[in-house]
């Protein structure tokens, strides 16, 4: 096809007309495509979503079992003292024990007494010294309590394990029969499992909570956005409207931009080296965790700070200084306000991101067991991400449900605080 | 507009400055007032289960642990002497000279060693496979990366694909083994314990020992690289989760999480021994290994709660036949060796190695 042919109008209308369906057909598929890449990434998701919910939905409901406790005075105050040390220390398992032999009678065998005794919780005994503390007047009387079920117990009751032949299995047939008997006499049901939102952490899955990792990474995310919010702020203030434009502020721009893609566990032997070794500050406190992830978090404020500077329209600045402002009057009465919401904005998606952070933690030991709900910003504390990574490495089987659940908890505050990000977004973002 | 944000952002900092300690207190609290426990995971779920019993029977905080490894922990507890060391270490293996040198050099004069109990390492299938039936030769044949070639004293890189090649009576399937990496104590101890065992049937090899530790220690420690066995990590829950997903896969863990997961997998039969909680105990199989705990005496009275953290691990309620410690998976001592730990974690007794 040369020159020559497409001289005519016709000639070339016919080309065009010719490719036209070409044409279309390019568009769609581009179209189409694009599609594809979208459903595959949200097919993705769901199947994230759908199994992390899909095992974890069961957590949010744990078997309790009701036991008609018998607050005996000779095992629990043998010497009418009334002295708490003494309360404190009474074995209260007999109590739970007694009352599980009263219900069935005719189990005498040594092992299967034992077996009988494990289908409560062994925190059972701590709940009711919590009691008999609160109020010693109980004592003597017969109280009916419900109790959390042991994990294997419970599992069993979810369906997520089976009674095997031979007691090759964790649960066993004589259990079952318990279990059914305890079902029948309605001393055997599923509640709302509040200590998964209250208690701390625990080896015993029906009585471990996430509550303590809750507060801590709370403590944590405070101390990170009480510093690197401020921080980010003044510096990207400072280099984008103060800074002379030479070699040196360009050398600190290109290590800012550096600093933001470091892998995060760098920051945490960067704490172990700085905070702990050299100026001592203790291990596994929310204060370093919160220290390290400000290192973390600070590029991403001061980039993210800097972009909503540079979007406010030089106008601004020039009516301001036009009318008598100084530079400080100018920045700090138009310019910053202006600029807040984009800062506000990019200080919360580097908190989400701060929020779900594990590996720099590692190094500054805050990932540990800690049962203790954290009191202040220098107690041993641990963090939600944290708690997720030690549960799935448990060996009880109640702890996967678990998992996914504090995984669920994690996620929605994720969501939250993103969602925080468009709305604060949308309502304070000016166009220009 | 202006004023929402600058309300907002004043709350966020009266919030900031009221959380944050006067800094009189916060040094105060650098005075640790809880023992903090580092080392081993495969003890890790034994402490942290007497830790949590002995955080709500005693007037003491709970003791904080972490997960470091063997090796990690002893590094960390023979640091130094003082609050922002670690008082307790757990290790899956006995302390060994070098360590006890860091230790001295670092001013950690005074350690007392506690034995708290087996563990053994199980090499299990799918329940929906059949158990396998091993002897550690097989075991090491399988997994190797050298073997005796047959022929005088030389090695050859191992052949094996199958495990009928190793041992006819064994299945037609492929040699493949989930277990954990270098860095992991249970490693170590697979390799001591089954690699090394299987090893030694072979007299040549026995005898150079003696002669040639290293090279003794290369053939019988060396694991095949070339696939055939698969680091799967630290996460022993993984491995359960593999084997469930592949059938002719098989793997090596702590007896703690064969035991949890008694309806997904079984343990392989070593040398005609089954693993079972019994046969641990008495010393059959012959794959298992101690666990420890170390103390810093320099820290007992300076941190309080150590003695009594001791006297809760020794008891028999924890690791007695009956003991709390038992129901998690750990294998306990004989009376007399649990007397005797109980009478050295008592007196703090000196390490002797």
């Amino acid at each position: 096809m040369n020159r020559a042919e497409l001289n005519s109008h016709e000639d070339r209308l016919q080309l065009i007309k010719s490719k036209l369906k070409w044409r279309y057909a390019k568009e769609n598929i581009f179209r189409v495509s694009g599609i594809i890449a979208i459903l595959l990434a949200v097919s993705m998701l769901a199947i994230l979503f759908i199994s992390i919910i899909g095992s974890g939905y069961t957590a949010f409901q744990q078997t309790f079992i009701r036991l008609d406790i018998k607050f005996d005075q000779d095992v629990i105050d043998p010497d009418n003292k009334k002295e708490p040390e003494a309360l404190s220390q009474a074995d209260y398992s007999a109590l739970v024990k007694t009352a599980l032999s009263k219900m069935f009678p005719d189990v005498s065998d040594r092992r299967e007494r034992r077996d009988l005794y494990s289908i409560v919780s062994s925190g059972a005994a701590f709940e009711l010294r919590d009691m008999i503390m609160g109020n010693p007047a109980l004592i003597g009387t017969t109280q009916q309590v419900w109790f959390p079920a042991d994990d294997d117990v419970d599992m069993y009751i979810k369906g997520h394990i089976q009674v095997e032949a031979e007691g090759s299995g964790r649960i066993k047939e004589s259990t079952v029969q318990w279990i059914n008997a305890l079902t029948e006499s309605k001393s055997l049901k599923k509640r709302f499992n509040t200590t998964l939102f209250t208690g701390g952490d625990s080896r015993e899955p029906e009585i471990a909570g996430i509550w303590g990792a809750v507060v801590g990474s709370f403590y944590t995310m405070i101390v990170t956005l009480a510093l690197s919010f401020p921080l980010g702020v003044a510096t990207a203030v400072y280099l984008e409207e103060f800074a002379p434009k030479n070699i040196w502020t360009d050398i600190v721009e290109v290590n800012i931009n550096n600093l933001a893609a470091v892998p995060s566990i760098v920051f945490g032997l960067l704490g172990l080296a700085v905070f702990l070794n050299f100026f001592g500050l203790p291990r596994s406190a929310p204060i370093v965790g919160g220290l390290v992830l400000t290192l973390m978090t600070l590029p991403t404020i001061i980039i993210a700070s800097r972009a909503s500077l540079l979007a406010v329209p030089p106008s601004i600045r020039e009516g301001a200084l036009g009318v008598g402002a100084s530079r400080m009057q100018s920045v700090l009465h138009h310019v910053l306000p202006l600029a807040l919401p984009g800062m506000l904005t990019g200080t919360i998606i580097g908190m989400a991101r701060a929020l779900g952070e594990t590996a720099p933690l590692l190094m500054i030991g805050m990932v540990a067991f800690i049962v203790d709900i954290p009191t202040g910003v220098f107690d041993k504390a641990t963090v939600l991400p944290v708690q997720i990574y030690l549960w799935a490495d448990s060996p009880e089987r109640a702890f996967v449900e678990r998992t996914s659940a504090t995984i669920m908890v994690l996620l929605a505050f994720l969501l939250i605080m993103n969602a925080l990000a468009v709305i604060l977004r949308k309502k304070f973002e000016r166009r220009w | 507009m202006k004023k929402t944000i600058g309300m907002t952002l004043a709350a966020i900092f009266a919030a900031a400055v009221t959380l944050l300690p006067a800094p009189g207190t916060s040094l105060s609290a650098a005075g640790r007032d809880y023992i903090s426990i580092v080392g081993s995971s495969t003890v890790y779920p034994f402490s942290t289960v007497v830790a949590e019993q002995f955080g709500k029977t005693t007037k003491y905080k709970t003791p904080k642990i972490e997960s470091t490894g063997s090796g990690g922990g002893l590094k960390l507890f023979c640091g130094g002497v003082g609050v922002v060391h670690p008082d307790i270490t757990n290790s899956s293996r006995r302390i060994k000279p070098s360590e006890v040198e860091l230790c001295t050099k670092n001013g950690v004069k005074e350690i007392t060693e506690i034995k708290i109990g087996y563990d053994g390492i199980v090499i299990a299938n799918s329940k929906k496979a059949q158990r396998i039936k091993v002897s550690r030769k097989d075991v090491f044949l399988a997994l190797a990366k050298d073997i005796p070639s047959g022929v005088g004293e030389s090695l050859i890189p191992n052949p094996h694909k199958t495990w009928k090649d190793v041992n006819p009576s064994l299945p037609n399937i492929k040699i493949e083994v989930l277990g954990p990496p270098p860095t992991s104590g249970t490693r170590d101890a697979f390799a001591e314990l089954a690699m090394e065992g299987g090893c030694t049937t072979f007299g040549w090899i026995k005898d150079l020992e003696k002669k040639d530790g290293k090279k003794y220690k290369a053939i019988c420690h060396g694991i095949r690289e070339d696939g055939a066995y698969i680091e799967a990590g630290e996460n022993d829950v993984l491995i359960v989760r593999k084997l469930e997903a592949n059938p002719n896969a098989l793997g090596v863990f702590g007896f703690s999480f064969l035991d949890q997961n008694a309806d997904r997998v079984q343990g392989s039969i070593v040398d005609d021994v089954e693993p079972t909680f019994e046969n641990i105990a008495d010393g059959k199989y012959p794959v298992s290994r101690p666990l420890y705990f170390y103390v810093k005496k320099a820290h007992v009275g300076m941190i309080p709660g150590i003695k009594e953290y001791i006297g809760e691990f020794t008891s028999d309620k924890a690791c007695g036949e009956n003991g709390y410690l038992i129901d998690k998976g750990l294998i306990p001592m004989p009376a007399q060796e649990r007397e005797k730990f109980r009478k050295d974690g008592k007196d703090l007794k000196d390490l002797s190695l």
